[in-house]
């Protein structure tokens, strides 16, 4: 019997979803101040330390959820995977300084 | 013949993981595109499947290896901040960079970039082992499943391209210098 396509999907999305948190941290950690501060969990690496592991630990908790709920059964994974593509997309045009620093 | 311990660490980073991450990309994407593009293909065998399985998991471990050492060994090093009145901003890659109009892009916008987009290589690829190892010569008959690993496999090479291409040139422009000298060989009087 073939595997159902929901755990692959899952991994997918996820990794669309944890691609695009690290563009959001970084230009959230650049624009305020505050969050700035707060990103900075290991002074000698700075912000980027906190924006980094706080985007893994979004992508691995999305992860972890939505192999919770799709494991077990089919999804529209032709829609997610474009769904990631378009986040993962989106994730290399906004780490690029000159568009993140429109924001 | 000597290298000085943040050399080291800078080529282990650059060198070791980052350019074999790229080089072992090409064999990755040639591997699943010429396998496991059609269900009707030739058989998988059983090694073969573990072989890619293990090559996949290896270029994951690669990944998380370069951004980590990148962040938390080299990155500190490159941005630390010289005393006040430093002349010579040798030690102090990221100043120097950014103490000239014709350097100074590299630093705002070669490594604002690389250190952000180097993250995207490590969650693409760890995704992509861990849907071959779920699905293997299944994903045979899940074409889309099949089209998301090696699509974001391309992206994972981009996105090291990317960050290696800007971390040469950085260290070309800047080097990342300092710390005890390791002596390699020791060269003979002329």
């Amino acid at each position: 019997m073939m595997n159902p396509n929901g755990a692959g999907s899952a991994a997918v999305l996820a990794a669309g979803i944890g691609s695009l948190a690290v563009a959001v941290f970084a230009i959230l950690a650049d624009k305020a101040a505050a969050i700035k501060t707060l990103m900075n969990f290991y002074k000698p690496t700075g912000p980027l330390s906190g924006v980094t592991t706080c985007a893994i630990v979004v992508w691995l908790a999305v992860w972890a959820l939505l192999h919770w709920l799709w494991s077990r059964r089919n999804v529209e994974v032709g829609r997610v995977t474009i769904a990631a593509f378009i986040l993962l997309f989106l994730s290399l045009l906004l780490t690029f300084p000159p568009i993140a620093d429109l924001f | 013949m000597e290298i000085s311990v943040r050399g080291l660490w800078t080529m282990i980073h650059g060198m070791g993981f980052g350019a074999l991450y790229l080089m072992a990309c090409s064999g990755a994407l040639v591997e699943l595109y010429r396998r496991y593009s059609s269900p009707l293909g030739p058989e998988i065998k059983e090694a073969d499947e573990r072989f890619m399985r293990i090559y996949l998991t290896a270029m994951a471990v690669l990944a998380w290896l370069a951004v980590l050492t990148g962040a938390y060994v080299i990155y500190p090093w490159y941005r630390a901040v010289p005393p006040p009145g430093t002349a010579n901003l040798a030690a102090f890659p990221q100043r120097l960079l950014m103490s000239s109009p014709s350097t100074s892009a590299w630093h705002s916008i070669g490594m604002e970039w690389k250190e952000h987009v180097a993250w995207l290589v490590p969650i693409s690829i760890t995704m992509a082992a861990a849907v071959f190892s779920q699905y293997r010569r299944s994903l045979r008959v899940h074409p889309e499943l099949r089209a998301a690993v090696l699509g974001f496999v391309w992206v994972s090479l981009l996105a090291a391209g990317i960050a290696g291409f800007f971390g040469a040139m950085l260290n070309k422009n800047a080097p990342v210098m300092g710390g005890p000298t390791i002596t390699i060989v020791e060269g003979g009087q002329k």
